[in-house]
């Protein structure tokens, strides 16, 4: 229980922390960078280097480059989306949150399972 | 155009849009570590890359576009989500440079010092998060 209470402080301390730098920056093309920042691989990979060791951790790392590639394709298609079809911002960026999982179980499932 | 900071956008944030992404990033990151314990690592791994804040953040940019343009005497929504469309392009070539700092880590932690290649991965994902983003503003 302490060890979730930590995760949820800690990663609500760093994500928070990009999201700042994401607010400040201009033009919004390089903000939008910050919204990408391993904020939760960095909260998360040290807790558990701490408490699992480097090898868990690299485990948990080669999924991750699967889970940036779904991100990638993701955050494209929001753009694509927002800027063809012009719906509401919370509508697009939630309703396409489907494709992050798509594709990153289905990478997962091609090239790790 | 050049790279700038205004800190305007940040105090035009209301604490409870910041309340709201401190409480997605700690949520999603406690979540990694329930998911890791009842799936394992392999699993777990996938939701570091999970687009946690974007949406929240997305919908703020518009919303903070949007007021701006009603403050300058505009009723215009477009003009919010195409700044959220093209700040949603940003955001994917950071996800590519995710994945370099997630290789970094897969490849070099185990036999090397954590610290090191945490900070190693960092540096990385920044340098090559502007130089993607520089690449792009010349195609």
């Amino acid at each position: 229980m302490l060890d979730l209470l930590l995760r949820f402080l800690i990663g609500g301390a760093v994500v928070s922390f990009f999201a700042v730098l994401g607010d400040i920056f201009r033009p919004k093309s390089f903000a939008g960078l910050f919204g990408a920042a391993p904020s939760i691989a960095l909260a998360t990979l040290s807790l558990t280097i701490h408490s699992h060791g480097r090898d868990y951790a690299a485990i948990e790392a080669r999924s991750m480059v699967l889970g940036a590639i779904a991100f990638f394709v993701y955050a494209n298609a929001v753009s694509y989306v927002l800027m063809r079809y012009r719906p509401r911002t919370p509508l697009a960026t939630i309703g396409l949150m489907p494709i992050w999982f798509g594709v990153a179980l289905g990478l997962w499932t091609i090239f790790l399972r | 155009m050049s790279i700038e900071i205004d800190l305007t956008s940040a105090k035009i944030t209301k604490p409870h849009e910041y309340a709201v992404r401190f409480l997605f990033g700690g949520l999603v990151t406690a979540t990694t570590g329930l998911i890791a314990r009842k799936y394992g690592p392999s699993i777990a791994g996938l939701f570091l890359a999970f687009p946690a804040i974007f949406p929240a953040t997305a919908t703020l940019i518009a919303k903070h576009e949007k007021e701006r343009k009603r403050k300058a005497g505009y009723n215009d929504t477009r003009r919010g989500r195409a700044v959220a469309s093209v700040d949603a392009a940003g955001t994917s070539l950071g996800a590519l440079a995710l994945g370099i700092f997630a290789l970094i880590i897969w490849r070099l932690l185990p036999g090397h010092s954590a610290l090191g290649i945490l900070t190693l991965a960092a540096i990385s994902w920044m340098a090559f998060s502007i130089l993607l983003w520089q690449l792009r503003r010349r195609l």
